[in-house]
């Protein structure tokens, strides 16, 4: 399962590779959105600063809407999906690979985007283990939710309207935990920081094995 | 086991339906279908539009339930799983199922290592195809037509499937590669594979087939005539 889950990932990461829709779109969309927050709130630089958390995790959020959708948009055209499905490889594998490639992808958005919130938010970094361990579990979070509501969506005409309706309520719990999480890390009181980091490995791992055993039966609906 | 060779693992027939049912949404676009290819038979389908003959060719690769009646392709029965069937086949559709965005050599090398033929079947099937060298780095978005269609008929032998399901393999090739799609059809035969296609190209696809039979209203009826030569004398395969 592993050789097909590797497979699966490099397949997508390569075409992101090849079409630099990561690189030239979703990246420079989220940096968009942190300076418009930036704009928004810099009449107060307190509000900003106390705020980056939670603006850094929903420009992250809104990061995962593109990547998601991006990720089943290259199986929709030109008979790709059935083409995926003749593959034979295990559905499992798909799941791990496509939720692997985006994680990937959102991981190394989080590095520009916490450069971002430095520069722009002048954001003190404190809790760097706290930090770590809040984005890599929010991450895989976000990633494996965004991938089952992703195939769930994939077969419908309405799927780019329709994904951020399913999966914005969903991720809530991982927009509230790592937002407290990474609060507690720049205040430099990480104590209050691990329960939520707790609360973010339960959704990962909830999402992770949902996905393993949902994402065929989805696939096959889709 | 290089590209287009087979190795059947099993002697029964290669497709078996016996009233099969497969609804597209409330239709049965499969309203009953008998149908029974011998392993290593080529069968071509025949039938006005709408009669159920993309609809046959998806159901034996096992991408659409059948929900009554029996259906048992290389000793699958799909019925009860019909995603096992699926490594085994190769479905040469109307649409590339390639990636637009990855290279032709990068789209063979995913389709052979998924199936288990690993990169030296694409290689093979590049070169079989003539998009090996220059071609085979040029982004699939970036191809014409009929290179889009080589690079889908490369694809098709790469995985070395068992049973070939062909919906309208003649569109979109030039002369030169229908000629190829023949000679690679008449060896895949000659090596154990079994063919099933539907085609409006009738002329030439009755050369290739050892046997036609009818399709409309989602049911297979009276087989049709037998062609009028064999394949194997025209491209002159062994």
């Amino acid at each position: 399962m592993w050789h097909d889950t590797a497979l699966v990932a490099g397949k997508d990461l390569r075409i992101e590779v090849r079409s630099r829709v990561a690189t030239n779109q979703v990246a420079p969309f989220a940096l968009l959105v942190l300076v418009l927050f930036a704009f928004a709130l810099d009449p107060d630089r307190g509000v900003l600063t106390k705020a980056a958390p939670g603006l850094f995790w929903v420009t992250v959020l809104f990061a995962t809407l593109l990547s998601v959708q991006r990720s089943f948009a290259i199986e929709a055209g030109d008979a790709t999906r059935d083409g995926l499905r003749l593959s034979g490889l295990d559905p499992a594998a798909i799941f791990l690979g496509k939720a692997g490639a985006v994680a990937l992808q959102l991981a190394a958005l989080e590095v520009v985007l916490a450069v971002g919130v430095v520069v722009l938010y002048d954001s003190p970094v404190h809790g760097a283990v706290l930090l770590l361990a809040t984005c890599v579990l929010a991450t895989v979070g976000l990633a494996a939710a965004g991938t089952v509501y992703g195939v769930l969506a994939a077969g419908l005409r309405v799927r780019d309207t329709l994904l951020p309706l399913l999966l914005m309520p969903v991720v809530a719990p991982v927009l509230l935990a790592a937002t407290r999480a990474s609060e507690a890390a720049l205040a430099g009181s990480p104590g209050d920081g691990w329960p939520w980091v707790r609360l973010l490995a339960v959704f990962a791992a909830v999402y992770v094995a949902f996905g393993v055993v949902a994402f065929g039966p989805l696939l096959e609906e889709a | 086991m290089g590209a287009g060779s087979v190795v059947p693992v099993f002697m029964g027939p290669a497709v078996r339906f016996r009233a099969a049912v497969s609804l597209l949404g409330r239709f049965p676009a499969l309203a009953g279908v008998d149908l029974e290819v011998a392993r290593g038979e080529t069968v071509l389908v025949q039938g006005p539009n709408g009669a159920g003959k993309t609809t046959l060719l998806r159901a034996c690769a096992g991408l659409l339930p059948i929900v009554d009646g029996e259906a048992e392709v290389l000793g699958h029965d799909l019925r009860r799983d019909r995603r096992s069937v699926r490594r085994r086949v190769g479905l040469l559709g109307h649409a590339s199922a390639l990636y637009d965005d990855l290279t032709v050599a990068d789209n063979l090398r995913f389709v052979a290592r998924a199936c288990g033929a690993g990169d030296d079947a694409a290689e093979v099937a590049m070169s079989r195809l003539g998009l090996a060298g220059r071609l085979a780095g040029v982004q699939v978005a970036r191809l014409s037509a009929g290179q889009r269609r080589r690079a889908s008929v490369a694809a098709l032998l790469a995985r070395g499937a068992e049973l070939w399901l062909l919906d309208e393999p003649h569109a979109g090739l030039d002369a030169e590669a229908r000629e190829l799609f023949d000679a690679l059809v008449g060896e895949a035969v000659a090596g154990g594979a079994t063919v099933l296609m539907a085609s409006h190209e009738l002329e030439r696809a009755r050369l290739l087939a050892s046997r036609t039979v009818m399709m409309a209203g989602g049911q297979v009826h009276a087989p049709a005539a037998r062609p009028r030569k064999a394949r194997k004398e025209r491209v002159g395969v062994a």
